[in-house]
């Protein structure tokens, strides 16, 4: 807190003797202060107040629909397939041919973040949504509100053919219990303009570099501290962080520390992949944080742009088809499911939006779609590879051992708002 | 037959409404007071009492459990008292910038311009109103960026670069641009008010262009500066979408923290609860300005 109030303050006298007062004011409201971001926290409303909210993990907590009856054939389709999805994950050629063969027709509403989609998803999606295109930080958020239903994994053939990480990952399946079928992912790759770098950078150091000054661009999320927290991992081995998603107080202090101080480098924040695009064409900024998805862009427009996943490996995010809890059209959910875990469409998927298919067959349909895509998007790529990445999902309370000593989500958006922007 | 039937009623139905002019008048507010107190004031209610609800921080589920929790985490987080100070200074900052440029300007146009040269310089200002938001914008952000228009031209007369984009001088630039229009129009009106004899009468009795303009013109046209001064901080208030796009990493304005607690992190009650800073801000400066007859300019 008093190093919020320090970096801040110092911009003009008025803030500064506001802040003054606000300390005093928490000092006189709140407990001990040695309880790290319990001051600002937008996420968490209920932190904010100073007291002692207790936090939820999930020790103690199951998943309310685990034991919901699954479907064990898939009857004749209902017509209809209610989706809430990223934005180009219902491309007409894929969609198209699926509503042909199968008589369901998809209705599609387009969320723009992680969190829309959780609040879509409430109350089992409300007897309105039959799936979400969830990506792994909103997962188990969906899952353990009670609003994701068990899938029956046999209904759903070609993932056998899935990547061994994907058949059962631990952001959508509890305990053996599926709750959707994994569909694509993708690394966070350091982008760097090639006429800056004439050598390819081998270490995120150059993001904290103050050398970069004003020349760094990352995204706008909060899931960003885990990439601080890989970073450490790697270069602090004294901090002892095994997985960044699951950071003790200290672990994740840390991680916001390190991106409160790459702040004064960082020239834009960004929140869309156009906006990141523009900025290294333009060249306001010339090394940062982004998809695969922009590099293939700006390498499609002729620029000189270069991508790596260094040596401390990299984040990246995995999407999933989760099913709803009260989806009206389990039948055609079911349908969906099938149809989008083929090679075939897993590979037009990864074409179109630039991402790595889970399924193993699907590399040969994406060299028939674009050469050389399949190597582009590492969809042939050696496990060794995927193991460098580490796959977001949401933070929680309780870490992987059991203990209560986690930093939970809240808490990282709460820091991400008040410490590190 | 049923003609003169609904005509007789018709008729009977006007000499009611005619005898009770009361009736006349609720009969021609209440679709609009109807809209108004439904659309308006409820949904302000609504939001007023959202502000006193908490998020569960895991499910991000609205729990009606009543509590100052959000606005005692707003006064109590030094960032976000922050961020009230700097989006109050940029307001402020915006608003004298445009009344100096707006005044003589305006001035210039109701007192001096042929009627000719007024009627261009009125297009000139509304023009711009037509075009979009977004493109204007975005049109800064082009003038703005590396090697954009506005490096070209500082480096033809010999100046480096500007370094301008993402900075908090490129949100004050835009956001002055933006609501000029407001400040010039109630100014202009306020000035075209001001009789020419008062200001015959204050040179006739000694009173030079400083001091009439002080003394005379000034006073006059102040409800006119306060009224526009009314758009420009309100509008700067509340916008989030120029400190989005052409400002940086300190670009963190009222309005991006409500519109990231809604869109992004899904907690409306906290953003209800930042959005009853704005109206207070505004209520008290409203409250003055009505105290200094603005409200008599617009």
């Amino acid at each position: 807190m008093t190093t919020t109030s320090k970096r801040r303050g110092t911009r003009s006298a008025i803030a500064l003797s506001v802040a003054a007062l606000s300390v005093a004011l928490a000092a006189c409201s709140s407990g001990p202060a040695s309880q790290p971001g319990q001051g600002g926290s937008p996420g968490s409303a209920a932190s904010g107040g100073g007291g002692t909210t207790q936090q939820p993990g999930t020790a103690g907590l199951t998943v309310p629909t685990a034991n919901l009856p699954v479907l064990t054939s898939v009857g004749p389709g209902e017509g209809k397939l209610n989706l809430i999805a990223w934005e180009g994950y219902l491309d007409k050629s894929w969609v198209q041919p699926f509503q042909k063969q199968t008589g369901c027709i998809i209705n599609a509403k387009y969320a723009g973040s992680s969190d829309e989609m959780v609040s879509l998803m409430k109350d089992g999606g409300g007897g309105q949504y039959d799936m979400v295109s969830s990506s792994g930080d909103a997962d188990l958020r969906i899952l353990y509100a009670g609003d994701a239903h068990p899938v029956n994994m046999d209904l759903v053939p070609a993932v056998k053919d899935f990547y061994p990480a994907f058949q059962a990952p631990s952001f959508n399946t509890i305990n053996g219990v599926h709750y959707g079928v994994s569909l694509q992912w993708g690394p966070n790759v350091l982008m760097y303009n090639t006429k800056d770098f004439p050598t390819a950078p081998t270490s995120w150091s150059v993001l904290y570099d103050a050398t970069n000054k004003g020349k760094v661009t990352v995204p706008d999320n909060p899931i960003q501290i885990a990439d601080a927290a890989l970073y450490l991992k790697a270069t602090k081995p004294s901090l002892g962080i095994t997985d960044p998603y699951e950071l003790t107080q200290p672990q994740f202090q840390a991680s916001v520390a390190l991106l409160a101080q790459q702040r004064p480098l960082v020239k834009k924040y960004w929140a869309l992949a156009s906006d990141e695009i523009f900025d290294f064409k333009n060249g306001n900024v010339t090394v940062g944080a982004g998809w695969p998805y922009q590099v293939s862009t700006l390498k499609a427009d002729k620029f000189s742009i270069g991508s790596t996943v260094p040596g401390e490996g990299a984040t990246g995010w995995a999407d999933t088809w989760m099913l709803a809890a009260k989806a009206p059209h389990p039948n055609c959910a079911y349908l969906w499911m099938q149809y989008i875990s083929t090679p075939q469409v897993q590979a037009q998927q990864a074409v179109t939006y630039g991402e790595t298919p889970d399924n193993m067959k699907a590399c040969a349909y994406m060299e028939k779609l674009q050469a050389g895509s399949c190597a582009e998007y590492h969809a042939n790529a050696p496990t060794s590879y995927l193991d460098s990445i580490s796959l977001w999902k949401t933070p929680l309370a309780t870490c992987d051992d059991g203990k209560n000593v986690c930093v939970p989500y809240s808490q990282w958006v709460s820091a991400w708002n008040t410490q590190v922007k | 037959m049923t003609n003169s039937v609904g005509n007789e009623r018709w008729l009977r139905v006007r000499s009611v409404l005619w005898k009770r002019p009361w009736a006349r008048a609720t009969l021609l507010l209440s679709p609009p007071l109807a809209w108004f107190l439904l659309v308006y004031i409820a949904s302000l209610l609504v939001l007023l009492i959202t502000a006193f609800w908490q998020v569960n921080p895991f499910t991000s589920n609205i729990e009606r459990i009543w509590s100052l929790g959000n606005l005692q985490t707003i006064f109590t987080t030094p960032a976000y008292l922050s961020i009230i100070g700097k989006t109050a200074g940029m307001a402020v900052a915006v608003t004298v910038t445009d009344a100096v440029v707006a005044v003589p300007f305006a001035y210039f146009m109701a007192r001096i311009a042929a009627p000719r040269t007024r009627t261009a310089l009125f297009v000139a200002i509304l023009l711009p109103l037509w075009a979009s938001y977004l493109a204007k914008v975005y049109s800064w952000l082009l003038i703005f960026t590396n090697n954009g228009f506005l490096d070209w031209t500082l480096g033809l007369v010999g100046i480096g670069k500007s370094n301008l984009i993402y900075t908090n001088g490129a949100v004050f630039i835009v956001f002055c641009y933006l609501w000029l229009p407001y400040m010039i129009i109630p100014v202009y009106s306020a000035f075209e008010r001001v009789p020419a004899s008062l200001i015959e009468a204050s040179q006739d009795l000694g009173g030079r262009t400083w001091r009439t303009t002080r003394r005379v013109l000034l006073p006059l046209a102040l409800p006119g500066i306060v009224a526009g001064s009314i758009f420009t901080f309100s509008l700067t208030l509340g916008d989030y979408i120029t400190p989005l796009l052409v400002g940086g990493t300190s670009a963190n304005f009222m309005g991006n923290v409500i519109y990231t607690n809604i869109g992004i992190a899904n907690n409306v009650p906290f953003a209800a609860a930042m959005a009853l800073v704005p109206i207070v801000i505004m209520g008290v400066y409203l409250l003055g300005a009505r105290a200094l007859g603005a409200f008599e300019a617009i």
